[in-house]
């Protein structure tokens, strides 16, 4: 159980009432579903919750190929027979653990629907293939995570999966709040990390038109990191913001430039 | 005359007035050039052009341009020239050669070395060769019309191209224009929207039409403010360049920008574009319209000067990297250049101003200039007005008596990326000309009947180029008939239409698909699992995949139907009761209800053409028409005529079915032959521009299938299609065989 546990602060930069209100939630026990475009801090706030609450997180990265036993758990063979082993939903339910689904729309329809037991009032879950049903343990909290932006038509969450949570919406922080993040985060000077972010914001401008999404803190706090190794500032940011975003020549090109005329 | 001037008279031995006028001026311009032996040259060469028998054109013009020319080309220019008017002279293109001589100082201003003169000098001669007619195959008669407006507009030409381009340029004028003397003169007149687009294909230079979507995206990104660019040409006027400039329709900037090579390093012509665009921006974000009725023009055009300056400041505080840029555009007038006395130097003062204002390190004296540079920086932020105010405070501090001087010294004062300020001004008297009293035009809008054509590229494997626009082709709603005939022709398909029902069913998407023996899966498969513990208990090595798991499968597939409705579909087939076209009828309706049980998207169009300026593309169904009366009245009024220009109609296809959201695109052709129109005398031509449209198209992520019922076809359809074609042989079989090769496609 212990390595569940977060042991170190997160850093962590509110934006505004969030943490509060998250603080709320969870002492009511409400499911949570936070959303935001890539890279823009929700898992680290998650985590810092995680750990300023003192419970322990266990996060499910979604994928396609999920299925709803990868969540609840299945039979195993063993030499003496079949073994039930827990899935990580089940687990966090049994311990009192907050359970992070992220980026949930990445997961089918059909595989999402297993959490609408626990997230309504009866916070249970039934193991139809063990013949168990299971009360969700008090400190028991669901979290999920998506990104509403670059996933096609398809990938939505049901309208019932939806209404059964409390949601937070994310955003890039605001320019200076983001400049200071990304300074206290990788300790590069004020003045640098605001030119990082004034280039993010560049790319952030041409989101829908040949860029599914902008460039994320996560990002920066890249660059940040390599100019604060040495790399040249220009050459940090096209190999930390450029290069990952696009393959599309001319946009690789505005970028470039607008990154020459910050740093000039 | 000057006894001198007499002597070289004689030496002419020429009797033509007009010379006579001006030869004595032409020798004293000579003489100030030539030594002793180049004079006789001068002399020698231009009584040979005298006794040519083309009057005193060839001769006059000699006289005139040689001196420039000799003086603009390092070498001795006399033997090719000579050697090529020779040439002209025993062709029938003898009244070219006045042309030729006319334009030489100007064509050799811009070839300054022999080399390139010859070049040029080669090309004209390749030119003359080649266009130069014969009417029956053996001795030249017909002069190359082309040639003496080739000569015309050379000078032009070399300023926009280079020798290559001027090349390229010209071969694709004998080419395509060869045989036709009319469309030739025009080409090379430069008249025909051909000859321009494709001189402007060869410029040198960024053109703006290759950077526009980086220019869009810089305006999105950097400023975000998006707005409508448009070109204009910077072709014709050589003497008033036009200047970008702004207004309510959108930005407005030059075709194409040479990179500026400057004391500063070279800037792209890319960045020159940004440098427009960014000062623009720049004017649309800070700067305020002021009220110029009471402004003299120099006072207005000093509070321009100010006013672009605090702009220039201002977009590089915001984007530091733009100062490099403009500080290497920007002009650098030199302190003490303009001479007070006689010239106007206002121009010269407000741009070093400008020039400080931008670049720290000026090295400018003036203590006055300082001081309202101080004043500038001081009142940077106060917005425009504060700077006009400042911008007068300059004009009355500096003014002089000469300023008013109808000489204005212009060098060095043009900062060739700001806009004409035209949206820095309001007007509150329109003017005090009596035309500005009169009502404004109102322009009548006429009502086009169709849409307007659209152009494609056709593709030259000759010269393995594009033929720029060269096909015009024109869409619209296929007329209709009578839905009941094709209900008629299903009728008497209704076997056939059963079988491919049950075939159908098979090919109909089933949503679940298990997938068996899987390692990791959604569930045991308990036959395996059970299976594996046997050999498990056993002591056999048990198989680890007892896992299974769904997938869900779907279809994803636009299908376009593209019919070549040329002439050729009225023949009769060999068994002898059908034609091809009903028979096509009756395929492409079995196809059609096959695909709407599917339930694939799917469309219908027809085309035929009749030369390159008309080629049809009717729509019988469209992606999002139901299979419905509608369709089938089209497809019952489906008639044959015309050529086959497949090319144009595939690019156009393509446009349609590019636009599609679709994992599979599916282009199917059915045509009865070779692609061939009446303007195009050379089979091979429009077989290689289809290849080439399949191609584009592929790289457009689109399959194209031809199904051919030509028996021929072999010896071409597979240059074109590679390996996907069928070729039909019983034409009676296609209701039948079309849509069970659809299937098998897309299976």
């Amino acid at each position: 159980m212990s390595d569940y546990r977060i042991l170190r602060e997160p850093f962590y930069q509110p934006q505004g009432g969030e943490i509060a209100l998250y603080e709320a939630a969870y002492a009511a026990r409400l499911p949570v579903m936070i959303k935001g475009p890539t890279g823009c801090g929700k898992s680290r706030f998650v985590e810092y919750m995680a750990w300023k609450l003192g419970k322990p997180l266990i996060t499910v990265a979604c994928n396609e190929d999920m299925t709803a036993s990868d969540l609840v758990g299945r039979y195993l063979l063993d030499a003496s027979g079949t073994r039930w082993l827990d899935g990580p939903l089940t687990t966090a339910a049994r311990v009192g653990a907050i359970c992070y689904l992220d980026e949930i729309v990445e997961a089918r329809q059909d595989t999402t629907v297993v959490i609408h037991p626990l997230t309504d009032h009866r916070r249970v879950l039934p193991l139809d293939k063990k013949g168990e049903l299971i009360e969700a343990h008090a400190d028991f909290q669901l979290v999920i995570s998506y990104n509403p932006g670059y996933q096609s038509l398809m990938k939505d969450l049901k309208q019932s999966t939806k209404q059964r949570f409390i949601g937070f919406d994310f955003d890039y922080p605001a320019a200076e709040l983001e400049a200071d993040i990304v300074a206290k985060e990788t300790a590069l000077e004020r003045e640098a990390t605001a030119k990082l972010v004034k280039i993010a914001h560049t790319a952030r401008n041409l989101k829908g038109h040949g860029l599914d999404e902008g460039i994320s803190t996560r990002l920066l706090v890249y660059a940040a990191t390599l100019i604060k190794r040495g790399v040249a500032p220009v050459d940090a940011c096209r190999m930390a913001l450029v290069r990952p975003i696009t393959d599309d020549a001319d946009i690789r090109a505005t970028l470039d430039h607008a990154i020459d005329t910050v740093f000039a | 005359m000057h006894p001198q001037v007499q002597t070289y008279w004689y030496e002419l031995d020429c009797g033509f007035k007009q010379v006579a006028e001006v030869f004595e001026e032409c020798v004293f311009e000579a003489l100030s050039i030539f030594n002793r032996a180049q004079m006789k040259a001068y002399l020698d060469a231009a009584r040979v052009l005298g006794k040519l028998g083309r009057g005193p054109e060839p001769m006059l013009a000699f006289l005139e341009e040689w001196p420039s020319v000799v003086a603009a080309v390092k070498g001795d220019p006399l033997e090719p020239v000579m050697n090529f008017v020779r040439a002209m002279q025993k062709s029938p293109n003898g009244l070219a050669i006045a042309p030729f001589l006319q334009t030489l100082a100007a064509v050799a201003r811009r070839l300054p070395s022999l080399d390139q003169l010859q070049g040029y000098i080669d090309i004209a001669r390749d030119l003359m060769a080649r266009t130069t007619g014969s009417i029956h195959g053996f001795q030249q008669t017909i002069p190359s019309p082309g040639l003496p407006e080739f000569f015309a507009q050379a000078p032009r030409l070399l300023d926009l191209l280079s020798l290559q381009g001027l090349r390229n340029w010209v071969e694709y004028g004998i080419r395509n224009h060869g045989s036709h003397p009319e469309r030739q003169a025009e080409y090379f007149r430069l008249a025909s929207p051909d000859s321009r687009a494709v001189m402007q294909g060869e410029r040198h230079g960024t053109l703006f039409h290759d950077v526009e979507r980086q220019l869009d995206l810089y305006l999105r990104a950097l400023w975000n403010e998006p707005e409508v660019l448009a070109p204009y040409s910077t072709i014709y006027d050589a003497i008033r360049q036009p200047v970008p400039y702004y207004d309510k329709l959108g930005m407005r900037v030059p075709d194409v920008f040479d990179d500026a090579h400057g004391p500063l390093g070279t800037v792209r012509g890319i960045d020159r574009y940004r440098a427009v665009l960014a000062h623009m921006v720049g004017h649309r974000r800070w700067s305020a319209p002021q009220i110029a009725d009471n402004w003299s023009p120099f006072q207005r055009m000093a509070v321009e000067f100010f006013e672009d300056a605090r702009i220039d400041t201002l977009l590089m505080r915001e984007f530091p990297g733009l100062g490099r840029i403009f500080l290497a555009l920007h002009p650098k007038p030199v302190e003490g250049a303009c001479d007070p006395e006689t010239t106007s130097c206002l121009r010269h003062r407000l741009a070093m101003l400008s020039r400080a204002c931008l670049d720290p390190a000026h090295s400018y004296r003036d203590a006055v200039l300082n001081e309202f540079v101080a004043n500038f920086h001081a009142r940077i932020d106060a917005g425009t007005a504060a700077m006009a105010e400042l911008a007068l405070a300059y004009v009355a501090r500096t003014r002089r008596q000469s300023d008013q001087f109808a000489r204005v010294h212009f060098d060095n004062t043009v900062v060739s990326y700001r806009d004409d300020n035209r949206q820095l001004w309001k007007f509150i008297e329109e003017g005090d000309e009596e035309e500005a009293f009169d009502e404004p035009r109102q322009l009548t809008r006429q009502e086009v009947d169709g849409l307007p054509p659209r152009h494609y590229p056709e593709w030259d494997y000759q010269t393995q180029t594009y033929r720029p626009d060269w096909v015009s082709l024109y869409e619209a709603l296929h007329p209709s008939g009578s839905a009941a005939k094709i209900d008629r022709l299903l009728a008497k398909h209704d076997a056939l239409a059963k079988r491919l029902k049950r075939l159908l069913d098979l090919l109909k998407p089933q949503d679940k698909v298990r997938i068996r023996y899987q390692e990791e899966g959604a569930e045991l498969d308990l036959d395996i699992a059970l299976r594996s513990l046997i050999d498990f208990r056993c002591g056999a090595t048990p198989d680890p995949r007892i896992n299974m798991s769904h997938k869900t499968s779907g279809r994803d597939i636009a299908v376009l139907l593209l019919l070549d409705l040329s002439e050729s579909l009225n023949e009769k087939t060999p068994a002898g009761d059908q034609t091809i076209l009903e028979l096509s009828q009756e395929a492409v309706s079995l196809l059609a209800w096959a695909i709407e049980r599917l339930g694939d998207p799917f469309a219908i169009a027809g085309f035929h053409s009749d030369t390159r300026h008309q080629v049809r593309y009717q729509h019988i169904k469209g992606f999002s028409e139901r299979w419905s009366d509608d369709v089938k009245a089209r497809l019952a009024a489906m008639e044959a005529g015309w050529s086959t220009r497949m090319g144009a109609a595939m690019r156009h296809a393509g446009h349609y079915l590019g636009a599609r959201q679709a994992d599979k695109k599916l282009l199917l052709i059915l045509t009865d032959g070779r692609p061939s129109d009446i303007d195009s005398p050379d089979e091979r031509h429009l077989v290689n521009d289809a290849r080439q449209a399949v191609r584009e198209l592929e790289r457009q992520g689109i399959f194209s299938y031809c199904i051919n019922l030509d028996c021929k076809a072999d010896e071409y359809v597979a240059d074109v299609f590679g390996k996907r074609h069928s070729v039909i042989d019983h034409v009676e079989r296609l209701p039948q065989k079309l849509p069970e090769l659809f299937m098998a496609l897309t299976r």
